[in-house]
């Protein structure tokens, strides 16, 4: 395994990505929304379509805006079709997600015909080919990818208690006159604008995986909201460095060349996952597991 | 596109061998997975077909890799759609695991299956892309409807049918899981394997379906028609039969629209034509629909309105000396009666007009009710003060705060429940006084 600074930038990169999704993604775990970040990542494609034709040409702001409100969209209609409608929540998301995505498909086959979009490009940003080729440049999806992480961590530490109260119990927030409502659309937007900033730098798996892995992780592991946070950004950031230690080494002990970082990113997270699963099952000694003190009717012979 | 109308009746009515093949699958498709989507819906775990869809990645590339290295024909599709169903069911078993062994929820679990499995299947898939022939295997991503033979179709119909049939045949078992589970296992019904055994249909369907409609897009029949045909009915039975029909619809059509239209990914097609079965179904469902809600909702409400005001001007009248009769009130009166507002008090008065309740008078200020009206107003309030006894008198609520209470029950009593009031309160048919101050 020769590594050299291409090697650091993907892992720069993916560990970015990954900490921009962990972030949003523990709150969307703690809200029981885990699946919206597969649903927008599906969702957004009419956006990139739209703003393809619309402008003509791949240029990152107008594809970012497009993807970003079609996003936003896609956690709205949910939202309406939910509580208009007496759609169970997760066949409301279904619905809206495969419909937008249906669209975004015929849109982009249809310009096809004339220009080249490629689904295949669209749907899967490759981290690989972000790096930079000569040494010493900042490749833009690290800029990109930081600047999210950064606008992440700011909204998070700005709103931390209005946050933490209402992914916790949203009926007191609404009483104590935080709108649950209006940060769940703020969450929503950051997920988007964090979704559409990585698919379009570094491919849509990370995203999926990094939004629930990490968090599903944290919350094994600990119920208060800070250590989630942490443990979830921990998780993000070992995972890319697993990820790509893997994508290095795993391929040729089966006699291959070579495979995708951001999937075997998805695969390291799940063993991470994994690891604290099997640790939480171990039998804990007695007394030392959470809330069986010594004396505790629940805690049993 | 240009297409004639021949054309178009031509494809619709199934004439060319080819769209007959893929029309006939689709639709198929659809219906089998229509009918076990709405078992999904009811259980509230509509996403499986998401999560499913996705396991089934590495899977197949599992199963493309280990035959191309034992020197087989990778892309056979029996073996490939072997793995697909294997990982699908592997899949399934994890999320169960999960379930029970952790706290975490079962979105959590879910959306853990979908991401993990999925990128390790991409990682697989990016691994073998550069084994001989492995340039089709992405197709199965996408799904490769225009291309459906023979063998393609018999196989989707056989699975197809018979996870209708296997829904059909445990209907009840699996009505009792959907509706009350723990009952179902208080009644000794073997719950686990009856969850196993739905999350089993539901891979078959989606493992047949990353064939017709692709990966990403099966989801879509298994949710779509489920939840369009909930719109139109309570009953499980008519939803299954409905769902099934919703889907196997939007698939013919679908398949059709996309063999007229080239460059239309028919999955795509197929989708759109469900979710306008479902947008119409959301507004016009006869059972839930928002319209038909609506104006139920309207209805109660007209109803409500006009048997206050009806009411209101009855207690106004009794505020006068001597034995009650039919006159004019005055507005302000009513006004001061109630919380109404002057606008919301006209449209009362026109609702009440419309039933002929109320007479003109010389006054514009003024009310008169009608022979009926009054006639109404009486049995209304009687109804009313009936009510409010019954709840003192047997359910032990303070006459100070009777009067709400009885006012969301009343306007719904039926003619029998009066009757039993009449002869457990007022034998006499006289109409009760208030038991509070009006």
């Amino acid at each position: 395994m020769d590594w050299n600074f291409t090697d650091t930038w993907i892992v720069v990169t993916g560990a970015l990505c990954a900490l921009a999704c962990a972030l949003p993604g523990c709150f969307l775990v703690l809200r029981k929304m885990s699946m919206m970040g597969d649903a927008i990542s599906h969702a957004v494609l009419p956006g990139l379509a739209l703003a393809f034709l619309f402008t003509g040409s791949r240029e990152s702001l107008p594809m970012f805006l497009g993807a970003a409100v079609t996003g936003v969209l896609t956690a709205l209609f949910t939202q309406w079709i939910n509580r208009f409608a007496n759609v169970d929540r997760g066949a409301a998301m279904g619905v809206v997600f495969t419909t937008l995505f249906a669209i975004g498909l015929v849109l982009i086959v249809r310009a096809a015909d004339h220009v080249d979009l490629d689904p295949g490009c669209v749907l899967y940003g490759s981290l690989e080919f972000s790096a930079p080729i000569v040494p010493g440049e900042v490749p833009r999806a690290a800029i990109v990818n930081g600047a999210v992480l950064l606008l992440n961590i700011a909204v998070i530490a700005l709103l931390y208690k209005e946050l933490r109260l209402s992914a916790f119990d949203p009926a007191l927030a609404d009483t104590l006159g935080f709108s649950s409502n209006l940060l769940h659309y703020l969450l929503m937007t950051l997920v988007a604008v964090t979704t559409v900033a990585a698919f379009e730098s570094v491919g849509s798996i990370i995203v999926i995986a990094m939004l629930i892995v990490p968090a599903a992780t944290a919350q094994l592991v600990t119920r208060r909201l800070l250590p989630m946070l942490l443990v979830a950004s921990a998780v993000a950031v070992l995972s890319a460095v697993l990820g790509h230690l893997g994508a290095l080494t795993v391929p040729p002990l089966f006699g291959f060349s070579g495979t995708t970082t951001s999937g075997m990113m998805a695969f390291a997270a799940g063993l991470i996952f994994t690891v604290a699963w099997l640790v939480s099952l171990m039998p804990r000694r007695r007394g030392a597991a959470e809330g069986h003190r010594p004396g505790d009717l629940a805690a049993g012979p | 596109m240009p297409f004639t109308l021949d054309d178009f009746l031509r494809v619709l009515l199934l004439q060319d061998y080819n769209t007959q093949l893929v029309v006939g699958a689709t639709a198929l498709l659809g219906l089998g997975s229509g009918v076990v989507g709405s078992l999904l819906l009811l259980r509230k775990r509509s996403l499986m077909g998401d999560v499913l869809s996705h396991a089934t990645l590495p899977g197949i590339a599992l199963a493309f890799a280990i035959l191309t290295s034992l020197g087989g024909a990778g892309k056979s599709l029996p073996a490939l759609l072997g793995g697909a169903t294997l990982s699908g069911l592997a899949g399934v078993a994890v999320m169960l695991a999960i379930r029970r062994t952790t706290r975490l929820r079962d979105d959590v679990a879910m959306g853990f299956v979908l991401s993990v499995f999925f990128g390790t299947g991409v990682a697989i898939l990016q691994m073998v892309r550069n084994l001989p022939d492995a340039s089709g295997l992405m197709s199965f991503v996408y799904g490769k409807t225009a291309s459906i033979v023979l063998s393609d179709f018999t196989f989707i119909a056989t699975v197809s049918v018979a996870a209708c049939a296997v829904s059909i045949v445990l209907l009840k078992e699996f009505t009792l899981l959907c509706f009350d589970e723990s009952y179902a296992a208080s009644q000794g019904w073997p719950v686990l394997l009856l969850d196993v055994l739905l999350l089993g249909l539901v891979t078959a369907v989606t493992v047949i379906g990353l064939q017709s409609v692709g990966l990403i897009l099966v989801i879509a029949f298994l949710i779509i028609p489920a939840a369009a045909a909930r719109f139109w009915t309570e009953r499980l039975g008519v939803m299954l039969v409905l769902s099934g029909i919703i889907g196997a619809f939007s698939g013919w059509l679908g398949a059709s629209l996309s063999a007229l239209l080239q460059d239309t990914p028919a999955g795509a097609v197929i989708v759109i034509a469900a979710a306008s079965v479902f947008l119409v179904s959301m507004f016009f469902g006869t059972k839930r629909g928002i319209v038909p809600r609506y104006l139920d909702h309207r209805h109660l409400q007209r109803r409500v309105g006009r048997q206050h005001l009806l009411r209101s001007v009855y207690e106004v009248l009794e505020g006068d000396a001597g034995p009650i009769a039919n006159h004019p009130v005055p507005r302000g009166e009513l006004l001061a009666h109630r919380s109404w507002t002057p606008h919301q008090l006209k449209q009362l008065l026109s609702l009440a007009r419309r039933e002929d309740h109320l007479e003109s008078t010389a006054d514009p200020d003024s009310i008169l009710l009608s022979e009926s009206g009054f006639g109404e107003a009486a049995r209304i309030t009687r109804n009313h003060r009936l009510w409010e006894l019954y709840l003192i008198r047997h359910a032990d609520i303070a006459p100070s705060h009777v009067d709400r209470d009885a006012d969301m029950v009343e306007h719904i009593l039926g003619p029998e429940m009066v009757r039993e009031l009449e002869r457990e309160l007022a034998p006499d048919l006289q109409i009760p006084a208030s038991p509070h101050r009006i």
